[in-house]
């Protein structure tokens, strides 16, 4: 495995805020903490996960919580900053507006699992080893819970898939408001 | 970045890396935590076993320790 340094994970933060219109904590001290924390969730799960959630180490139930994390763009939106507060907006970063305090918007199931992942996941197995079919459904029943859906930029037709639009468009910059939803409709014929 | 501020302050204090916990031991916190009815966050601090400050607040830490 490729080492881990924090050089890397500010960059990849860096960029990432970059793409998204976002600024990361001016605070130095904080800033530094939340990638130590990142860069250790990396070396110890293989991705980085949310710095101030507990993560369970199972991919599939961490899916969620991988900086930048799902909830990172709305919280944004609503509090100028995310979650963690690593990802912040212009006004929080120019001091115009004071660093905010941000509610945990991951929903609390998805936050309980983590304390029973490991025997969740032995019955799981379980179940797969002796209904494989049924178990796949299970799994597709609890992707579909999600609800991703397909948004397009309607100024530069930048298309993404997800539960939300983004807050801005990485490509053009255009605002939230200049999505909208694409409708498919898929016919099999022959 | 808690417990070096705890530390420079003086302050004594038990810690636990929720992280790097036993599944039962996480169990336990969570019930511990849930039932002072904070939020399943890290770091979580309990001042005196009453007042529980989610996150590193150093506002709402000097307040609680009265420093």
């Amino acid at each position: 495995m490729t080492e881990v340094t924090i050089d890397m994970v500010r960059k990849r933060a860096e960029a990432d805020a970059k793409t998204y219109g976002y600024h990361l904590v001016p605070d130095p001290e904080l800033l530094q903490a939340f990638l130590e924390g990142l860069k250790t969730n990396e070396e110890r799960y293989g991705y980085p996960s949310c710095p101030c959630r507990l993560a369970s180490g199972k991919f599939e139930y961490d899916r969620d919580i991988i900086c930048p994390c799902d909830y990172r763009d709305p919280d944004v939106a609503e509090y100028g900053a995310c979650y963690c507060r690593l990802y912040v907006n212009k006004d929080v970063y120019e001091g115009k507006q004071q660093l905010p305090t941000v509610p945990e918007r991951r929903p609390l199931e998805k936050q309980s699992r983590v304390y029973t992942a490991t025997a969740e996941l032995k019955e799981t197995t379980a179940a797969a080893e002796e209904k494989p079919a049924a178990a796949a459904q299970e799994k597709t029943e609890e992707t579909l819970k999600t609800k991703p859906k397909l948004w397009y930029c309607k100024q530069c037709g930048y298309v993404v898939f997800r539960d939300d639009p983004p807050y801005i468009c990485p490509i053009c910059k255009a605002k939230r408001e200049m999505f909208a939803e694409i409708k498919t409709r898929i016919d099999f014929i022959g | 970045m808690t417990k070096q501020f705890l530390k420079d302050n003086k302050v004594e204090y038990e810690y636990k890396d929720v992280d790097l916990c036993e599944e039962e031991d996480k169990q336990k916190i969570r019930e511990h935590i849930q039932s002072k009815g904070g939020p399943l966050s890290y770091p979580t601090t309990i001042v005196d076993d009453n007042v529980l400050i989610t996150g590193f607040r150093k506002d709402l830490l000097k307040e609680a320790l009265e420093i």
